[in-house]
């Protein structure tokens, strides 16, 4: 394992010369800010609320990896005074599907930092996130001697069919996407990495019937005290050293937890899928995406009479989806 | 003119502490501040000059504070002695820290001390009496060493411990002294106050409490007993600890539930938490009427917290919460029943048990073709899936989510040999699982069924080698479910007893003796159909001795309600 991290610590480094800063603000970030790290293609139409729920978090500086946007992500992101850009032309799938970049920069400028790595679809949930800002979330996870904070992705989707309600830049996502599946997640232990594996809801049951094991993994591991020791070894389910993946508890107990609303499955995602499939640059030949193009041609409905209403986060906590642990 | 000293312990956030000391001098009341030796020299001076302007505020020498080590003591000591000799008129002493935040006007706990000018609120119990210790430490914490430091060497702690235990070192305990522990935030009166800091034998305790385990949790818990006249062993302070000893932070959403707790002064509150402190250092209008305090409703709220991190909810799993094989408590959320054999019997079972007890009464949810949910529904609660293949990927995350997504209704279905037997070591480890097996009711739609007797036979050796297996499952030592088996021979004897007693232990609304009993199948020439089998040479055992004749006995005896008194 030891040999395993050191093996990917090399191998970002040697990924550092594909990465040319756009905007680099990082000297602004102070002592014990936390940061956002995220490596994005073609995501101009979600960035603006994204920054805007990010901000109202607490997140205090972002540092994103841009891979060939050509619809003006970039030279947006680099107007913004608290976001950091780099441009990386190379292959997304060589870079180990963009977490060499990922690790770099962490390695670089998250050192000593509470750092969230997400993707631009992906919206932190916490405990109390309506109350607290995510810095009472670290400092109380520093109080613990804890490093890594554990999430599940939930993915959530509109009532009709995925493109029926168009999305505008600036919007929520969650007004129109504000469903999801409340209990039909499968779990198993990860022997090697001691990760979770959760897989399940809407895309295992309505894309991967009948090959589950195929269906996409949903813990996360976003939010960690960063080390330049630590890497990300398979997106963020999973880091090394294996300590870090300790997230869950395993005599009963339940730790602290919070969930990753999904804003996938929206209009975005037809476009998305046929430019993904035809890069092939995504996990599995982007086999995910095949599925998702094939099945959005016959416009799927995610919904049905069971899905769940999204509310706060305090519904997500009674259903079982995240939990307070013994944060009060 | 103030007869109520405050001695503050700081070791971060320190422009928080320097509010709240203003809103203790802003009262009259001294402030004796101790800024712990970790903070760089820089920081501390200019911490000093911006107090400057204030002369109820002074600064103690500063010791080295370590968490469980002898240096909060110390800090204590020589603040409550400049506390002490500075301000002679303090009648009592308050012991709090940079981030405690008083909850009530001052005034009120002025008045409140002055009612009580001789007592000393110091929570002190003997160590036979306090069950929060972490580490198991409690009586050793008094006979054993410790000069390695629990947080950064934890491993040199351990095995220094260890080793003492191995060769039964001890210490003594000073003469005249008894073990005390309890909170660290205390209020003493000058007069136990000085008494401890003037003993002649300080210098012997202080020796002995040096190398303690936590002393700020006994020192003057111990020798408070020495001295006191009256001690109230409880903390002014509230101050709530999880199950790891740390203290609890509170946040702005505290607010209310703070406000409500009419406690004099809580801890620890989070440096940036601004509305409470903008809430409780503001000049409030006495709306609160005298009271004791009451923190009974953060206790709830706290302690829920700690089950909730120790035990967990059960029959969950999450991403938080994966519980090792046996650690589950429960492997499921609520109770359920399994029923083999039964649809076979009986002619429109499902509707009938449905009715009888108000259930939710699935079909065989392990069926190979789908999961026969009730009402032929294609998707159960929490947006389950009936697709057979998703179903078998991780079969216990199918049960166990189904219960918990439909917890607080009882949930019922029907299992058998044909359906998918990788969901049986779940169900017999679980104790909420009730399992009522008819053995060898599987041959009864063979029996009904137009099928060449050559497949026929073929099935029924298949069927029956499975309930074998399923039966020694069900038998184990590790079975924790309720589980009963009947043969079907035995059951078709007195069907009513046992349906009785099943349904009973379901526990419904609808209690009482069952008024109509579900109808059975048509099973003349049965004995003679498993007759043929054994003739064929297969040897259909699980269904017990059925007569040939389908007469048990001397004569068919007429259905009796069991219990019924006549």
């Amino acid at each position: 394992m030891r040999l395993r991290r050191k093996r990917r610590l090399a191998r970002c480094l040697r990924k550092r010369r594909q990465l040319k800063p756009v905007s680099d603000k990082s000297a602004n970030i102070r002592r014990d800010d936390v940061l956002l790290m995220s490596v994005l293609r073609n995501e101009k139409i979600r960035l603006p609320y994204f920054l805007e729920y990010y901000r109202k978090l607490g997140i205090d500086h972002f540092l994103f990896v841009d891979n060939n946007s050509d619809d003006g992500s970039s030279e947006y992101l680099a107007s913004q005074p608290d976001v950091s850009v780099w441009q990386a032309n190379a292959s997304y799938k060589r870079a180990s599907f963009g977490l060499d970049w990922s690790n770099y920069l962490l390695r670089r400028y998250a050192h000593g930092h509470w750092v969230l790595t997400v993707d631009p679809d992906e919206f932190f949930i916490y405990p109390f996130c309506d109350t607290r800002p995510i810095r009472a979330l670290t400092d109380w996870l520093d109080g613990c001697a804890v490093r890594s904070f554990g999430t599940m992705l939930i993915d959530m989707y509109p009532q009709g069919p995925v493109d029926a309600e168009p999305y505008h830049e600036g919007q929520d996502p969650f007004q129109i996407a504000r469903w999801f599946d409340a209990g039909n997640y499968m779990i198993t232990m990860n022997p090697d990495y001691k990760n979770l594996w959760i897989q399940g809801g809407p895309r295992a049951r309505v894309f991967f019937r009948d090959a589950p094991l195929q269906a996409p993994a949903l813990n996360k591991i976003p939010l960690v005290k960063w080390d330049r020791r630590y890497v990300y070894v398979s997106s963020t389910h999973s880091l090394l050293p294996r300590g870090l993946n300790q997230v869950y508890d395993e005599w009963g107990g339940e730790k602290t937890s919070g969930a990753l609303l999904h804003a996938k499955l929206i209009s975005t995602l037809g476009e998305k899928a046929r430019e993904e499939m035809l890069r092939g640059q995504h996990y599995r030949r982007s086999g995910e995406y095949r599925a998702y193009a094939e099945g959005l041609d016959e416009q799927p409905v995610f919904w049905c009479d069971r899905s769940e209403k999204y509310i706060n986060w305090r519904q997500l906590e009674i259903l079982g989806l995240m939990s307070k642990g013994n944060w009060a | 003119m103030s007869r109520l000293g405050v001695v503050m312990l700081v070791h971060t956030a320190l422009h928080r502490a320097e509010q709240v000391a203003r809103h203790w001098t802003a009262s009259g009341c001294p402030v004796v501040i101790h800024v712990d030796g970790k903070v760089s020299d820089r920081i501390f001076s200019a911490f000093v000059s911006s107090c400057a302007d204030e002369p109820l505020i002074r600064f103690s020498d500063r010791h080295i504070c370590e968490w469980g080590g002898w240096g909060i003591v110390a800090a204590s000591q020589s603040a409550a002695e400049l506390m002490l000799a500075a301000f002679p008129d303090v009648h009592h002493v308050y012991l709090s820290s940079g981030a405690c935040l008083p909850l009530r006007p001052m005034d009120e706990l002025i008045d409140y001390l002055s009612d009580r000018p001789r007592v000393d609120f110091i929570e002190s119990a003997t160590t036979a009496d306090v069950s929060w210790t972490i580490g198991g430490l409690d009586q050793e914490r008094f006979t054993l060493r410790f000069p390695f430091s629990w947080r950064r060497s934890r491993k040199l702690f351990d095995a220094y411990v260890k080793l003492q235990r191995a060769i039964g070192m001890r210490r003594k305990i000073p003469e005249g002294l008894v073990p005390h522990m309890g909170s660290q935030w205390w209020c003493l009166t000058r007069q136990t106050l000085s008494a401890i800091l003037q003993d002649p034998k300080r210098q012997t305790y202080d020796r002995y409490f040096r190398r303690v385990w936590i002393p700020d949790e006994s020192y003057f818990q111990t020798l408070a007993r020495l001295y006191s006249t009256h001690i109230e062993s409880r903390s002014l302070t509230l101050s709530k600890f999880d199950y790891q000893g740390r203290p609890h932070i509170f946040y702005d959403d505290h607010l209310q539930l703070l406000r409500r707790s009419d406690c004099f002064v809580a801890r620890k509150i989070w440096p940036r938490a601004d509305r409470l402190y903008q809430a409780f250092l503001t000049d409030q209008s006495s709306a609160m009427r005298p009271a004791e305090p009451n923190p009974g409703k953060i206790d709830r709220v706290f302690s829920k917290a700690v089950e909730r991190r120790t035990r967990g909810r059960d029959g969950l799993y999450m991403q938080s919460r994966f519980p090792r094989h046996g650690s589950e408590n429960g492997l499921t959320s609520f109770p359920y029943s399994v029923f083999q054999g039964f649809t076979e019997l009986f002619e429109d079972f499902e509707p009938w048990l449905a009715e009888a007890t108000g259930a939710r009464v699935h079909g065989h949810l392990f069926g190979p073709e789908r999961a026969e949910f009730a009402n032929g529904d294609s998707i159960a609660n929490g947006a389950l899936s009936d697709c057979a293949v998703l179903r078998d990927y991780n079969p216990t995350a199918f049960v166990s989510n189904l219960i918990w997504n439909t917890r607080g209704e009882r949930q019922c279905f029907q299992f058998g040999p044909g359906d998918t037997q990788k969901i049986n070591w779940f169900l017999a480890r679980d104790k909420n699982a009730q399992i009522s097996v008819i053995t060898g009711a599987w041959a009864i739609p063979l029996f009904r069924s137009n099928l060449n007797f050559a497949d026929i036979r073929c099935e029924a050796a298949r069927l029956q080698r499975i309930e074998t297996k399923q039966l020694e499952v069900l038998g184990s030592v590790w079975t924790k479910a309720r589980v009963r088996t009947w043969s079907l021979a035995e059951f078709v004897e007195s069907p009513m007893e046992p349906i009785q007693t099943v349904i009973e232990e379901i526990g419904t609304q609808r209690a009482g003796h069952l008024v109509e009993a579900p109808k059975m199948v048509d099973l003349s020439g049965f004995g003679q159909f498993l007759q043929n089998l054994k003739n064929q040479g297969m040897h259909p055992y699980m269904m017990g001795d059925f007569p040939t004749d389908d007469v048990f006995g001397a004569q068919v005896r007429p259905f009796k309600k069991p219990y019924l008194v006549q």
